[in-house]
Parts: C-alpha cells; sequence; structure tokens
C-alpha cells in the first residue's frame, strides 16, 4: 500500500468517526441555542437511536427502514418527555441546575437500557448491501456514504432552520433573552420543548445511521457524548457548522494520529490538541459570534 | 454511662456466641463469591454468578458437603475494585466464609490478595492475567487458563505454518495489556518477530488506522488481543481493508457473541485458542472433558435460557475445587481448605485438567487449550 493511499484511508476513517462526533456535537447546539443548557443525555439519545432500532428489528420483525425511522421518532417523543418531566419543572432555576439535572437523565435512561436491552453489543445492518468500495488505493463501507450524506443533510437543515425560519429564529431569541422573546409573544416553553425534541431527534439519527458501523450498546453514550461535546467546544459552542467541523477536525487528528505516530496515544494526541486551540481561541474555531453576545 | 460499660462484654458475648454456633454441625458452610455482575465487565461476572447460584442448589440438593449445607454468598462488585475491597471485608468479617471464589477481574483480584492473606482465606480468583498466581502466593489460586499459554498456542501455530514476523494489536485494557505484554515476552524463546505493535481503545469503534498501519508493514499474521466489541470491529474492518494475512485472536473473544458481532462473512477464517467449553459437541464422546462439559452446558442452557460463556466455567471450576478441596481435607476450616487445594490434582473442569501443587497455583497446561477456525459462522477444531 503507497504512504498516499494510507494517508487517505486515514482521512476516510478520521472523516466518518469524525461525523460520529459532530452528529452527536449537533445535538448539543440545537438545546444550548434555545437553553443555554448544555445537555449531558444527548450522548443517550444516540444511544437509544440504535438501541431501540437494533430492538426493533430482533423483537417487532420490522422492516429495516421502519425501524430507523420509528426509532429515531420515539427518540424525538423521549426528548419532549425529558423536558416536560425534568427540565420544566425547576423553569427559572440557574443553567447550572439544569445541567446537572440533565446528568441525572443520562445515567437513568443508561440504567434503563441496561436493564431492558441488557448488557451486550449489538449491530444492525448496512443500510444498503455491496462491498466496499476502492478510491485512490483507500477503501470506504457503503454506510459511510449515507452517514456522509445524512450528516451534511443534518446540518444544512440546521443550518437554514436555525437562520432562515420564523421557529427557528425565535428559538434563538429564547436563547439570547426570554423575558424579551417571551414579550415579542414568543411561547418559550413550546421552544424549549421543541429544542428537545429536535435534539433528540439528531441525536437519534446519528445512532441509527452509525450503529452498522461502530455497533451498540447500553453504555456507547458516555463516550459519544464527550466527543461529541469536544467537537462543540473545538467548533465553537451553538454553531451547527462548528460542530460538525470539529467533530470531522477531532476524527482526523485521532486516526492520523494513530496511523502515523501511536495508536496508543491517539486520544492524548486528539485532546492536547483541542486543549491547545481552546487556550488561543477560546470561543472555538468558528465561535466568534459567541464572544460578543456574551 | 452504664449501657457504655457494658458494651465492650456484649460484643465478647457475642463473639463467644457466634464461634460456638459455627462449630455446631448444623451450621452451613459459607463460601463467599465476588463477582462483577453489573457494570463494564457484567458479561463476566453475570455468568459467573448465575453459575455460583446453580452450584450452590445443585450441592445441596446431594447432600451439601460434610452433611453440612451449602452456602455462597455473592456480592457484586459492579466492576469497581474499591467495591471488591468492600465486600471482600463484608465476606471475611460479617459472613465469615471459608473460602473466597472471584473477583472477576484481574485489577480487583489483585487488589484483595493482601485482604485474604491478612485474614488467612483460601481465594480462587476467576480472573485472567498470569501474575495473579506469578509468583505463587500462599492462599491465592485462579481456575483460567494464563494469557500465557494461549501466546504459546498461537505462537507454536503460526510457526508451524512457517509464520515468524507478526503483527499485535492490543486493547489498552488489563486484558489487552497483560496479553502484549506475554506477546512480547514470549516472541523470541518461541523464534518469531514482532514487527508491528499497535494498542486500541476498547471501546473505539474504528481500527483501520492500526490495520493500514499494519498493511504497510512486512507482517505475516496479524494477532488480536481484547474482548468485545473491540475484536468484532476488527473482524469488520479488516475486510474492508481486504487485507488477506492471517488473524489470530485470543481467547477472549470466544463466545457466540462475537461471531454474531462481526457477521459470519467478517468473521471466516480466524484463528483462535479456547476452552474446550464452546466446542463441547465436537469434543470426542471418550474425552474425560466431554461429560462435565455435556452437564454443564445443558443445565445452565436450560436454567437460564442463554448459550454457556467460557467465564461462567471459570466460576464452575472455583466452586468445584473448593468443594473438592473441602472433601479431601474433610474438614471446612480455611487453612485445611488451603492445604487441600494444593492436593487437588486430575479434577476435569471446564477449562481443563488441573493439578494444582505447591509451586503451581493454576494448574493447567497448554492442553488446556485447543486451536479452533471459525468457519461459515461457527468453531471448527483444528487437528
Amino acid at each position: 500500500m503507497p504512504f498516499s493511499a494510507q494517508l487517505l484511508q486515514y482521512v476516510f476513517t478520521g472523516a466518518t468517526v469524525g461525523a460520529t462526533y459532530g452528529l452527536a456535537g449537533l445535538g448539543f447546539t440545537v438545546i444550548f441555542n434555545a437553553t443555554e443548557i448544555i445537555n449531558f443525555a444527548q450522548g443517550e439519545f444516540v444511544m437509544l437511536g440504535g438501541m431501540l432500532a437494533v430492538f426493533a428489528l430482533r423483537w417487532g420483525g420490522i422492516p429495516l427502514p421502519v425501524a430507523v425511522l420509528g426509532s429515531v421518532l420515539l427518540v424525538a417523543g423521549i426528548g419532549v418527555a425529558m423536558d416536560r418531566l425534568t427540565i420544566r419543572p425547576l423553569r427559572g432555576r440557574s443553567v447550572i441546575a439544569l445541567i446537572i439535572v440533565t446528568i441525572g437523565v443520562s445515567i437513568l435512561l443508561r440504567g434503563g437500557a441496561m436493564l431492558v436491552f441488557g448488557k451486550d453489543t449489538f449491530a444492525l445492518p448496512p443500510f444498503s448491501a455491496g462491498g466496499p468500495i476502492t478510491l485512490g488505493g483507500a477503501t470506504l463501507l457503503p454506510q459511510s456514504l449515507w452517514v456522509a450524506g445524512v450528516t451534511l443533510l443534518a446540518l444544512v437543515s440546521m443550518k437554514l432552520y436555525f437562520e432562515h425560519t420564523l421557529l427557528g429564529k425565535a428559538m434563538r431569541a429564547c436563547a439570547c433573552d426570554r423575558k424579551a422573546a417571551a414579550l415579542m409573544g414568543i411561547s418559550v416553553d413550546a421552544m424549549v420543548t421543541l429544542s428537545f425534541a429536535l435534539s433528540a431527534l439528531v441525536g437519534a439519527l446519528g445512532g441509527v445511521i452509525l450503529a452498522p458501523i461502530t455497533l451498540t450498546s447500553y453504555d456507547v453514550g458516555i463516550l459519544l457524548g464527550l466527543k461529541g461535546f469536544a467537537a462543540c467546544a473545538l467548533g465553537g459552542l451553538g454553531n451547527p457548522f462548528g460542530a460538525v467541523a470539529g467533530g470531522v477536525i477531532l476524527g482526523v487528528l485521532e486516526s492520523l494520529t494513530a496511523g502515523l505516530l501511536s495508536s496508543g496515544y491517539k486520544d492524548a494526541v486528539a485532546f492536547v490538541i483541542l486543549l491547545l486551540l481552546l487556550f488561543l481561541r477560546p470561543a472555538g474555531l468558528f465561535g466568534a459570534r459567541r464572544a460578543e453576545r456574551a | 454511662m452504664r449501657g457504655l460499660r457494658l458494651r465492650p462484654a456484649l460484643v465478647v458475648l457475642s463473639m463467644l456466641a457466634s464461634t460456638s454456633l459455627a462449630a455446631a454441625a448444623a451450621e452451613p458452610i459459607r463460601i463467599g463469591a465476588i463477582f462483577s455482575v453489573t457494570g463494564p465487565a457484567a458479561f463476566l461476572g453475570e455468568p459467573e454468578r448465575n453459575t455460583a447460584k446453580m452450584l450452590e442448589e445443585d450441592l445441596n440438593k446431594a447432600g451439601g458437603l460434610l452433611g453440612r449445607k451449602v452456602e455462597i454468598i455473592v456480592y457484586d462488585d459492579e466492576s469497581d475494585t474499591t467495591k471488591a475491597v468492600t465486600a471482600v471485608d463484608r465476606l471475611i468479617k460479617r459472613d465469615r466464609v471459608v473460602a473466597i471464589v472471584g473477583p472477576s477481574t484481574t485489577g480487583s483480584t489483585l487488589a484483595i490478595i493482601p485482604k485474604v492473606e491478612e485474614a488467612r482465606i483460601p481465594l480462587v480468583s476467576c480472573a485472567a492475567a498470569k501474575k495473579i498466581v506469578d509468583p505463587v502466593k500462599k492462599w491465592v489460586f485462579k481456575t483460567p487458563q494464563s494469557d500465557d499459554l494461549a501466546v504459546k498456542k498461537i505462537y507454536t501455530h503460526a510457526k508451524n505454518a512457517g509464520i515468524t514476523k507478526l503483527a499485535i494489536l492490543t486493547a489498552s485494557d488489563a486484558f489487552g495489556a497483560a496479553g502484549r505484554e506475554e506477546l512480547k515476552a514470549g516472541a523470541g524463546s518461541s523464534g518469531v518477530t514482532v514487527v508491528a505493535d499497535e494498542v486500541f481503545g476498547p471501546k473505539d469503534t474504528d481500527m483501520t488506522a492500526q490495520l493500514t498501519k499494519i498493511k504497510g508493514t512486512d507482517a505475516q499474521a496479524i494477532i488480536v488481543w481484547g474482548t468485545n466489541p473491540g475484536p468484532a470491529v476488527i473482524a469488520r474492518n479488516r475486510t474492508q481493508l481486504g487485507i488477506k494475512i492471517r488473524l489470530y485472536m485470543s481467547h477472549g473473544v470466544a463466545s457466540p457473541k462475537f461471531i454474531e458481532l462481526a457477521g459470519p462473512d467478517n468473521a471466516e477464517g480466524i484463528l483462535l485458542p479456547a476452552g474446550r467449553l464452546i466446542v463441547e459437541e465436537q469434543t470426542p464422546p471418550g474425552h474425560p472433558q466431554k461429560k462435565i462439559l455435556a452437564e454443564y452446558v445443558k443445565e445452565y442452557q436450560g436454567r437460564f435460557k442463554q448459550p454457556v460463556s467460557t467465564f461462567g466455567g471459570h466460576a464452575w471450576d472455583a466452586v468445584m475445587e473448593v468443594a473438592q478441596a473441602i472433601k479431601i481435607a474433610n474438614s471446612a476450616e480455611p487453612d485445611a481448605i488451603r492445604d487441600a487445594l494444593e492436593k487437588v490434582k486430575g479434577f476435569w473442569g471446564t477449562a481443563g485438567e488441573f493439578n494444582f501443587s505447591p509451586e503451581d497455583h493454576n494448574g493447567l497446561t497448554e492442553e488446556a487449550f485447543v486451536m479452533v477456525r471459525i468457519t461459515k459462522g461457527n468453531w471448527e477444531i483444528l487437528r
């Protein structure tokens, strides 16, 4: 395998894994934009997306597309329930208190998933058949194209939604100033609920398209949540484009480190670079707007 | 004040009462167990707990030991070393057990060794690493086949096929790290060289980077050391990259779950050393291990409606060896059990034939493993 092909393989690998982080990161962005809360149950939404689809297939014998769609919608419902049951009763408390609540919810969801689905790892069949695709000497799974496509689609719709629709603008207004938004006739409660539904939806979507490549189990949410948050921090919190770009950069860094330096230091090197970047640009790579808002 | 002064007297009194009770024949023989029933190592601890509880019932149905009932007290360490230490304290001080089986993991086992040595209670661990019994510790035994035996088995197999240059890819957890040490240590004497030494995180979801790097070397085979799901991901990545050289795995993936996760196509042709438990039905009827394997598989699967795993087998071996030692010693005192454990010989367990001695507290040889090949989603014993 020539060196250029190796390099290309590292980039492919990194970008696929990075898209995972990016999709988890997108969910953080949505809730943060509406509430300034960092939802630490985001990783659990990703886990639930994959797990529910796996079990719909196993227990229900439902065809794959229906299982995938159903699980994504169901998780969106869980997002709504989370807001109604745990966030809304604490309205008016500090953001920190609410963030701690989300940590509690994540532990609850993880424990519940463990009891219902068991502690094993599961795989979902790929969405389309066919062997790996060869490109410039490097190989790519068809499912990676699904990941890339869905990530791009999610990103573009997020961007359009937040910047060009009334609903999206209303959501952002709630984060800027709740009181002013309410005075302008925006139902803050409805916006917050919607943001939870959307972020759960995006998270579950990520979980479902990744499950065929990365496998899934009740505890995958911890790592995905952490890496997704890192992706957000790298790209700039609140910026959907930043979250995905941050994720891909993090993924490629990890894969290049594993390939060119040492696989043992892969996570360490990626996080050191993340720290350095944050020292130099505390608002993240694409987060310049955030500085003036604060 | 009166109450305070009375307290020491009460404590002495109750201690006297409990020792005299323990001497009574009606008192059950208490064996302690610490397993990781929940948490990341639950795949080890859950079948171990099930097996121990099943054996408790079986032993009592057969009349108990020395005419006394057997009670196995299981604590869950939640895959947490600190909780294992708390559990061992409770077993020794409150439950007054005569022997302890488990813990499930190497980390927990190493953490509780000082406690059992101090209390002089025999411990039969269900964890894999060789360093648990090397150097030999007076009170510590273990049932799983050690890593070095698996390494030796793989190296011999590779050498016989004319392979001398190997790439190793190990998980960065306790199991993988111990395997990596043994792989590097055993290479020289086995006449093979390690030309690539790569690592993956136990929760990593993609290992194509490591495999690509290995593809760029002149390795003739790859050895992967880890437990699910990492090795399953590697099996999938290998087909994606079109890697054709041999892939060896450790005994850590010897469960049907691995084939399910990797997919039969991706698992095809993978070679690994495994205990005979998973290839029970291919073990010839005359084999001395056949009977106990068949009985264990039938009873476990009938009762728990899930396939047996090697790990539950480790608990079977540990509990039955303690029972055997109690019979040999004709006593349920901790020091008598310990001495008798060293006299357990020719004992066929799920892992192989155990021959304990004062110099060997694992008691197994390379013969405990067979090389198996994954063929069309099934295990096939290689001659």
